[in-house]
């Protein structure tokens, strides 16, 4: 069976781009690959707002869509925990889903860490830049992510990779919390533009594109030039458009 | 104190504009991470001494009314006398008795989290009673009039130079003496506090461990004020909540290796006390009397259920040190006593989801305090599971909770889903179309408030995937 590409409702909506990255990049990799067209959200909103059960019927939507593939890849951290880590957890007590949920968990990886593990992927493109990189919290602590990107963009030729200072702070994204406790995640964002300002970089990439989208916003809203892309994006050597939140091209 | 916790956002508002206080904030951070990064770096069996510490709490909550009344009988075999309090008032009532019969009239007070969790001083204050705090963070804000802001640090909102200003404020010296350096407001309290030490007819602590084969109370200090505080009135009595409980000597000697590097990366605190007992025949000093008061306030109803992990907590304050909400707000905004990550499992579940319902959701769930958390306590779970009861329980907002079912059941038709986020993914593109970004957003000021949106690329994935499939890239 193919590898399945869990777009994630944020790339659909916001980012196609990172999709289609990503679709190339498990290509490159010699992957069979498809983005099997019943999927929308994993849930991640119902389940930290406290509605497990929506949550729960979602999640059976999901794994319905996925469980037929041999491995379940995802461009974000997040809502690659949210199936690796909190669907076994969400259906732990649920007859006849317990198994289908552990299942879906372990054929379920990141993409960075999906791609770092195929020995015939490397990435074979160009971006030249000075870029530093923001370790999401769930990739960072729910899916292992550290090494992985960081390695896989040695080969991007051109780009120089600065790392950021205390790149395992969270940058106040959080889901919901960034509308419901703005003023907070203002000061937590901030802190992570000051930061990223500091590196002198250039161009700021990451593996999630909640994230992403806040820190770009408010790199936006200061008027910053440092330019925001997701990792996909520059393996798969299309990062020549605009940035996250940049005017069209 | 009165909690105020449901005023959690304003409070927070006010911290962010505090400029005094995020001075104080960023000065504490990096210190306390930095010196726990380094003292956990140093000691290779750290995860080892984790997973230990974890299966020693986790065998004394098993056993809790075994050990609990194992500790009573030693403790009443050492000479000393154990209360049971099951409510913080009763807690209040017998450490009143206590002064009473004892015809204590001057308390000297450890820094202790179930003193304040009891509101003990108010209550000693309304009985006539003069207490004063010989912690120095604690002394500071007593002069102050204000709640602890940290479980270790219960001054840490405060600048040297505020300290000072109270100092000025509260000491009848020399006005034109210099209070510029640390040394010289240490020296300042330390003179002032003597006295108080010699004076007082009874002196209340804490405990960070209770041992049940010896009826010893462990407390760690930096100051030597428990010392004083514990040895030179005639009365020692200790506040304690039940779950401090350890089986042996062995077993505190585990976690205190942990809760030292993990608080503040000290591999051992300067003091580590051992009390056991009042003042033996042959003993040259020490307390006539020895009582231990042990309060429940609702944790024996937290055994049974997923919050039981939160009773393995030994109060180190690892989790507030690192967690973004608080470095950024402070303890304060919390509103009751316990801030940070563990306060705000904690707080809901002592004084109730009703009046705290706004804690749990006070965290990005970044997992940052449960990877440093000594105890291994699944912190982000627990604000999780506490988000479900409130969202069962209708606590919380009715608007989340429609904008939250809404969307899941957007989410649950695919094709509606399509159409919808086709539709959204034009319109937010023609909106943003010059600048690529949205200053500005018809209900979604929680967004643009502090940022821009970036604009959609005018197509979603699945519009551009079909477009392709038709016409090729």
């Amino acid at each position: 069976m193919p590898v399945a590409l869990f777009v994630t409702c944020l790339a659909d909506l916001f980012r196609p781009s990172v999709g289609l990255a990503g679709l190339k990049l498990l290509r490159e990799a010699g992957c069979e690959v498809l983005a099997p067209r019943a999927q929308t959200c994993c849930g991640q909103p119902a389940y930290n707002n406290g509605d497990r059960e929506a949550a729960r019927a979602i999640g059976r939507q999901v794994i319905e869509t996925f469980e037929a593939y041999e491995h379940v890849v995802v461009p974000s951290g997040s809502c690659a925990g949210m199936l690796h880590r909190h669907y076994p957890a969400l259906f732990a007590e649920v007859a006849g889903w317990a198994e289908r949920a552990e299942a879906l968990a372990a054929r379920t990886q990141e993409l960075t860490a999906f791609l770092a593990e195929r020995p015939k992927f490397a990435a074979k493109t160009r971006f030249e830049t000075k870029a530093t990189y923001q370790d999401s919290c769930s990739s960072l602590r729910e899916m292992g992510v550290h090494g992985q990107p960081r390695w896989l963009l040695t080969s991007v030729e051109g780009l120089e990779l600065v790392e950021l200072a205390d790149t395992a702070s969270c940058c106040g994204f959080g889901g919901t919390f960034c509308v419901k406790l703005a003023d907070i995640s203002r000061r937590m964002v901030d802190d992570k533009v000051d930061a990223i300002e500091a590196t002198g970089a250039d161009t700021l990439l990451g593996g999630d594109l909640g994230c992403l989208l806040n820190i770009a916003g408010r790199l936006s809203r200061r008027g910053s030039a440092v330019r925001v892309f997701h990792i996909a994006e520059v393996l798969a050597g299309m990062a020549d458009g605009a940035g996250i939140g940049e005017a069209p091209k | 104190m009165m909690p105020r916790v449901r005023s959690f956002k304003a409070s927070a508002a006010r911290a962010l504009a505090d400029t005094q206080l995020q001075t104080a904030l960023a000065r504490a951070r990096g210190g306390f991470v930095d010196k726990r990064a380094k003292a956990v770096a140093a000691l290779p069996e750290f995860e080892a001494l984790r997973r230990r510490g974890r299966e020693i709490k986790d065998h004394s909550l098993a056993h809790l009314d075994l050990y609990l009344e194992r500790f009573e009988q030693a403790v009443t075999a050492s000479g000393g006398e154990v209360h049971w309090a099951a409510t913080p008032a009763e807690a209040r009532d017998i450490v009143l008795g206590i002064c009473r019969e004892t015809g204590a009239r001057r308390v000297t007070k450890g820094k202790s989290m179930v003193g304040e969790e009891i509101a003990i001083n108010p209550a000693l204050e309304a009985a006539g009673v003069e207490v004063v705090e010989t912690d120095l963070g604690e002394y500071i804000i007593q002069l102050g009039q204000e709640p602890p802001s940290h479980i270790i640090a219960p001054a840490v909102h405060k600048t040297r130079g505020q300290i000072a200003e109270l100092f000025r404020d509260h000491h009848p010296l020399d006005p034109q003496r210099s209070l510029e350096s640390v040394a010289s407001i240490v020296d300042e309290a330390r003179a002032v506090l003597r006295e108080r030490f010699l004076a007082a007819d009874l002196g209340i602590t804490g405990a960070n461990f209770l041992i049940a084969e010896t009826g010893s109370v462990v407390l760690v200090t930096n100051e030597g004020n428990g010392d004083l505080t514990a040895c030179l009135p005639r009365t020692h009595l200790v506040l304690a909540s039940i779950e401090k409980i350890v089986p042996t000597l062995e077993d505190a000697s585990v976690l205190l290796r942990l809760l030292g590097r993990s608080a503040t990366g000290q591999a051992a605190t300067a003091y580590t006390s051992w009390y056991t007992g009042p003042k033996r025949p042959d003993d040259p000093d020490g307390p006539e009397y020895f009582h231990v008061v042990l309060l429940d306030n609702g944790r024996t109803n937290l055994l049974d259920g997923p919050f039981r992990d939160m009773l393995r907590c030994i109060r180190c304050g690892a989790c507030i040190n690192h967690c973004p909400v608080y470095g950024a707000v402070g303890g304060h905004a919390y509103g009751w006593i316990y801030p940070g990550p563990m306060g705000a499992v904690l707080t809901p579940l002592l004084l109730g989801l009703d009046e705290a319902a706004v804690l749990p959701e006070a965290s990005t769930l970044c997992g940052r305090c449960e990877e440093v958390c000594p105890m291994g306590i699944p912190l982000p779970d627990l604000l999780r599971e506490l988000r479900f009861r409130g969202f069962t329980a209708r606590v919380t907002p009715r608007r989340s909770r429609l904008l939250v079912r809404a969307w899941a059941s957007l989410v649950r038709r695919p094709w509606l889903y399509r159409l919808v986020t086709a539709i959204a993914a034009r319109l937010l593109h023609l909106l943003g179309r010059s600048r690529g970004s949205l200053r500005r957003l018809p209900l979604g000021a929680g967004w643009t408030a502090a940022r821009d949106l970036p604009a959609p690329a005018g197509r979603t994935f699945f519009a551009e995937q079909a477009r392709r499939e038709k016409t090729g890239p």
